[in-house]
């Protein structure tokens, strides 16, 4: 199998503490994976690590067909290389409505010259209403992101994810704070975005990685645990002591 | 069904209209028109006042939209009225040496008309000696060229190297006071070339013109008003579009639009520059009117209270940052210009002179703890425009997330 992402030998510390130790952690092309671990695993600072928020002290990160490393790319490069990225807590651009949110993400020439004399098409509404429409905003268009629950602003993140058109999602606990509908709908926006596109599901609860019906790895102090079905990870004898069973 | 770039923005339109109507009345009212129920010293007041809503437009992009508190747009301000003065300057200096020469018996060589205005221009500073800064002093196109390409070009080297280190809130405050500090310290120095602590002065004269100045001060006024309109239109366009909201986005959360690929350094150092420009324009049309330029134009404290009348009129619009320069701008030359009778409370006589800065400091932080809109936030009243109105219950773990009723069945 291809792979997409290969994080091989990294490892971070912070003042002495050591959160991401010697980690490896691969994904192919349109994969669907769910990270668990206890709180403090590192699972967001791996995420921080492949999206160019930190700096690794040691170990490589090759993405893609040409291998490159995003080690020495900055934030907006590896971005644009084909990485989106949701964060822990939501995080939209609150003064602006949901449309500007959304058209803001939408794929396009990020050069300043280029935004600054851009004009919305017709095209690039259609497509922002249809990304509205995936998520269930069609009617919130014109609202201000800041009056939006915080389901809605989950999913507006999610949305504005998908409109970057990236081929590889990293998702930090999308259904946080979620009621039960809503994080049925995100499970299913989440499996049709893995459909052809690798997505990277961080997530505590149980029942929802189980939905998410996919190849789980396990994060412990920094590194990985275990890595195979929910049923196989649940089963390991190591898994069950630092975080089931607690 | 697009709508034009006036359709969109309604309040544009009305800014240029009462911008016309302002400058026609005045024009009218002045002297110049033969009328004079405006002074013309009372013109060049309003003149200049135009100039520094212009450099308010341009501090309003760069801290209102694009949230960089820059305390050093005065630096590019002043830089824009040397490099007009020096052509003004040198320039009416000619003339004069010209005119004193023509008595002589052999007409004076180029080289010794040169040196007759090196001599009257340097003297004060003990030299008669052109500095290199001088070198285009002699072209109008080339330092008309430089009020726009000096400040940039400072702007780019200073926002480049502030930007690519990520240097942020009140650091990047910090360097910007530090640069137009030595930038003044610069200026005051004798061999800085620009005449040291003497500045640049009979600017208000204009080479080869022979109105009077009552007629040239509504020439300034005009000009200077449609610095303003032009200026304003050009931030309301760069603001309106989805530009204004990408550094929108910067100014909110930055990190944000780092993630959704957008180079956020070089969105900062576009506007940084884009600013720079425009108040190097505002300081060109501003300096000819005041008549006279030194280094203490733009001293730290200058800056400073542009982002005072910013915040006074309410920054993130550009209305707000007009009306916010013109309103204290004219009431402390009111307050400062010794026209305000003291105030005699018995045991003390208030001197409005000197507690004009106290109460300019008062009014700065009532309105940033009571008022944040500023004095814009007035018009809300009228438009209605109101800010994310988050009711509903308490819900997500973070602040600001809230579910309404609907959102909870
Ligand atoms: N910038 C930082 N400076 C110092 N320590 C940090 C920093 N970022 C993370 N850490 C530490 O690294 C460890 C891993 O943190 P991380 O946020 O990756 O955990 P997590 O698995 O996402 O946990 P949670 O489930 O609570 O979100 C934690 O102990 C945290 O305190
Ligand atoms: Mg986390």
């Amino acid at each position: 199998m291809r792979t997409l992402l290969e994080v091989s030998g990294v490892s971070v510390t912070f003042d002495g503490f050591r959160a991401i130790n010697n980690l490896s952690f691969q994904i192919g092309p349109a994969e669907m994976r769910a990270i668990i671990g206890p709180n403090g695993a590192g699972k967001t600072t791996f995420m921080d690590i492949v999206t160019g928020k930190t700096r690794p002290d040691e170990g490589r990160v090759i993405w893609g067909d040409k291998s490159v490393s995003l080690i020495r790319m900055s934030e907006a490069q590896i971005a644009r290389a084909g990485i989106g990225r949701k964060f822990q807590r939501p995080t939209v651009f609150e003064d602006q409505n949901v449309f500007d949110n959304l058209l803001l993400a939408l794929k396009k020439n990020r050069n300043p010259f280029s935004v600054l004399t851009y004009r919305r098409s017709e095209e690039d509404a259609r497509k922002v209403r249809a990304l509205a429409e995936e998520i269930g905003l069609s009617d919130q268009l014109s609202r201000k992101s800041g009056e939006l629950s915080h389901g809605q602003k989950q999913w507006l993140e999610i949305g504005m994810l998908l409109a970057q058109d990236p081929q590889l999602l990293l998702v930090d606990e999308p259904a946080a704070g979620m009621t039960v509908e809503e994080r049925e709908h995100t499970t299913a926006i989440l499996v049709e975005a893995a459909k052809t596109r690798a997505v990277v599901v961080v997530e505590h609860d149980m029942e929802f990685v189980r939905r998410l019906n996919c190849k789980v790895t396990v994060l412990h102090e920094g590194s990985v645990l275990a890595e195979g079905s929910l049923d196989h990870v649940t089963a390991n004898k190591d898994v069950i002591d630092v975080y089931l069973g607690r | 069904m697009r709508q034009s770039f006036f359709a969109r923005n309604p309040s544009v339109v009305i800014f240029l209209c009462c911008l016309a109507a302002f400058t026609l009345v005045v024009s009218l009212l002045s002297e110049g028109a033969g009328t004079g129920f405006i002074s013309t010293s009372f013109i060049k007041t309003l003149g200049k006042t135009l100039c520094l809503c212009l450099i308010a437009v341009a501090m309003d992009l760069v801290w209102g939209y694009t949230g960089i508190l820059s305390l050093g747009h005065f630096a590019f301000f002043g830089l824009g009225g040397y490099m007009i003065g020096m052509w003004l300057m040198y320039e009416r200096t000619r003339d004069i040496v010209v005119s004193s020469m023509a008595n002589a018996q052999i007409p004076p060589t180029e080289q010794e008309v040169v040196d007759a205005i090196g001599t009257q221009i340097f003297g004060v500073v003990g030299s008669s000696e052109f500095p290199l800064v001088w070198a285009f002093a002699d072209s109008l196109v080339l330092q008309l060229a430089m009020v726009v390409l000096i400040p940039g070009l400072l702007a780019l080297v200073f926002g480049w190297l502030a930007f690519r280190s990520r240097v942020t809130g009140v650091y990047l405050s910090i360097l910007t006071q530090a640069m137009t500090l030595a930038l003044s310290l610069y200026l005051f120095q004798n061999d800085s070339g620009l005449r040291g602590n003497n500045g640049l002065s009979g600017l208000q004269n204009l080479p080869g013109v022979e109105a009077s100045q009552a007629v040239v001060s509504v020439w300034f006024l005009w000009a200077s008003a449609l610095a303003l309109g032009l200026g304003y239109m050009l931030a309301a366009w760069v603001v309106s579009g989805k530009f204004g909201s990408v550094i929108r986005g910067i100014r909110d959360d930055e990190a944000r639009v780092r993630f959704l690929g957008y180079s956020v350094e070089g969105y900062k150092l576009f506007i940084f520059v884009l600013s720079a420009v425009i108040a190097g324009i505002a300081g060109a049309l501003y300096y000819p009117q005041a008549g006279i330029i030194n280094p203490a134009e733009v001293a730290p404290i200058a800056s400073i209270y542009l982002a005072v009348w910013v915040a006074i009129g309410g920054r993130g619009r550009l209305y707000g940052a007009v009306i916010g320069a013109a309103f204290v701008s004219l009431v402390s030359t009111w307050f400062t210009g010794g026209q305000v009778p003291s105030l005699d409370i018995g045991f003390y006589r208030i001197d409005w002179v000197e507690w004009w800065q106290v109460i300019l400091g008062l009014s700065f932080v009532i309105v940033t703890l009571f008022a944040p809109k500023g004095i814009g936030g007035l018009f809300d009243l009228i438009t209605d425009r109101v800010r994310p109105d988050r009711h509903g219950a308490d819900y997500g773990p973070d602040k600001g997330s809230f579910q309404e009723a609907e959102g909870r069945e």
